[in-house]
């Protein structure tokens, strides 16, 4: 065996890449073959082709908006709400006495399964989607928030104080700040949140968005249709997690693992 | 009384003062008199009497617990007085012995936290130039080494120009040589700008090395006063009897057998921040 050959397969048999690439090639093989029926589950190539026709038609884009809409809205709410718990409960402490029980109990709950009662409140419209999404999202926000602020080193507060700032610099400048990195970790699982949720809220009968797509593809077993949804699915978690990152890189760029030496 | 007290009597009615401060006037920088702190029942403090002469550096030895955080907290205003006669100047920096910049703030932003006024930048930019970091004004705290975050935290002191300058146990984080070389800085440094200093240390050589003044903390008083009158530089010969001197106040000695070690060493817990703590 020649010395290349030898590195290629060595090569090879560490990727990560090649597991993914060898299921497909054999779901692909098995659907031609009729192994696996159109009506179980559609080829990968299949797949491709109606992504690619929902795309130029515009309806994938079109629902896609919608969804994204929810998402947004949804978070935008839930995590405004957040963050005015986290400060509140976070630099006072009859805040802290108001709040946390309240948040502690909500946590026991799954929002999941306030679903019906939101429907019962809010019908079957917009409103209930987006507020459970806003539900959700807002307490992982919270959460991080107050611990973040609560577990800022008290001698930081200290030595500022003995330089002269008032209450105010010291949580623009010292508390805040240092309660960012919490901050950013509750906002990634809100983010992840607010797309598992957005997968939830759309079976409550929506008439557009990604939900609807699939919910309607359902109906007529168009497997290809509900795969396209889940890897538009997948791609918005990814593309969530990749925007979490950057503002990250940003704004926390003077921690140690963003310091490039 | 206390015997030791009446023997020592720190300058109180005869305050002997630096020649070359008395620019400065008569008129001590730091006047305490029958200061007294508790938590609860305990006196952390307990009627103590100091004076600092303006531009007098004064070392401040004692063991864990004797009260020289709480004494510092008190000179540092970090701890309210109410009411009782403690007189500062106005102007006060700290430096404390784990640097305590922040992270999040460049490293002339840290020097000019809380500065106000004009040219804020390049009043910071001066006095790390001071310090010997003219070329570490835009670096993140966290890639500085532990000599540089202390001559960043020395800077920042100093740009405020403080007629009293705290140190609590500044060099204790840094290796041997490091601290060897801030020692001489901050020697210079002070007699550039002479302001009253009071160093915490533990460390007894330290002290005799640096110091105008040491004094002895024990269970909130000052137990014994060493005044230094040799130059610097040439204590060497008077540091091995006045060492030993010095550690038989501060009580090191061995540990016996039936000693109680969590008394022995009387660690502290670090207590987190809340809301209801004054900031």
């Amino acid at each position: 065996m020649s010395q290349s050959l030898h590195r290629t397969l060595k090569h090879l048999s560490q990727a990560h890449w090649l597991s993914p690439v060898v299921l497909l090639l054999l779901w692909e093989a098995g659907s031609r073959t009729g192994l696996i029926p159109e009506r179980t589950l559609a080829a990968p190539s299949t797949v491709l082709e109606t992504l690619v026709g929902m795309t130029t038609s515009g309806e994938l884009p079109i629902n896609l908006l919608v969804s994204l809409g929810r998402a947004a809205l949804g978070l935008a709410i839930g995590v405004a709400i957040g963050v005015v718990l986290g400060l509140t409960a976070g630099l006072s402490r009859p805040g802290e006495a108001a709040i946390d029980p309240l948040m502690q109990i909500k946590r026991t709950i799954p929002v999941v399964a306030l679903t019906p009662l939101f429907i019962v409140w809010f019908g079957i419209g917009e409103t209930p989607k987006i507020a459970l999404i806003a539900f959700a999202t807002l307490f992982p926000v919270y959460l991080n928030l107050y611990s973040g602020i609560r577990g800022i080193d008290v001698r930081l507060i200290d030595a500022a104080r003995s330089f002269g700032l008032n209450r105010w610099q010291i949580i623009v400048d010292v508390v805040l700040p240092g309660a960012l990195p919490a901050l950013f970790t509750g906002l990634r699982y809100a983010l992840s949140i607010s797309i598992l949720m957005l997968v939830i809220a759309e079976q409550i009968n929506a008439t557009a968005g990604l939900g609807y797509l699939i919910n309607n593809a359902r109906d007529y077993m168009r497997t290809d249709i509900i795969v396209v949804c889940l890897l538009v699915y997948a791609a918005l978690g990814l593309a969530a997690d990749a925007l979490v990152r950057l503002v990250e890189n940003r704004a926390l760029s003077w921690r140690p693992n963003f310091i490039t030496a | 009384m206390n015997a030791i007290l009446s023997h020592n009597r720190f300058g109180l009615t005869e305050p002997v003062y630096r020649s070359d401060t008395e620019a400065y006037g008569t008129k001590p920088s730091v006047r305490l008199r029958g200061f007294t702190r508790r938590f609860g029942d305990n006196a952390i403090i307990d009627g103590l009497d100091l004076d600092l002469a303006p531009g007098e550096l004064v070392s401040l030895l004692g063991r864990s617990g004797s009260g020289k955080t709480t004494l510092l907290r008190t000179l540092a205003g970090l701890d309210g007085t109410s009411g009782q006669d403690v007189s500062i100047p106005a102007a006060r920096a700290v430096v404390f012995q784990d640097a305590r910049l922040l992270p999040w703030k460049r490293v002339w932003e840290n020097v000019a936290l809380g500065l106000k006024g004009k040219d804020i930048r390049k009043r910071a930019e001066q006095a790390l130039r001071e310090v010997g970091l003219g070329h570490r004004l835009d670096a993140w705290p966290l890639t500085l080494s532990g000599g540089e975050a202390q001559r960043t935290a020395l800077a920042r002191a100093l740009v405020r120009d403080p007629q009293l300058l705290l140190m609590d146990e500044p060099f204790a984080a840094l290796d041997a040589l490091t601290r060897l070389r801030v020692h001489e800085l901050v020697l210079k440094l002070w007699r550039i700008h002479k302001p009253t200093v009071m160093l915490v240390t533990h460390d007894v050589d330290e002290a005799i090395a640096l110091s105008d003044r040491i004094l002895v903390l024990d269970k909130g008083r000052i137990v014994a006063e060493e005044r230094i009158d040799t130059p610097r530089g040439e204590r060497l010969a008077l540091t091995v009897a006045l060492r030993e001197k010095l550690l038989g106040c501060l009580g090191t000695g061995h540990i016996s057998e039936d000693d109680d070690l969590t008394v022995v060493f009387d660690d502290k817990p670090n207590i987190p921040f809340s809301p209801s703590d004054p900031f």
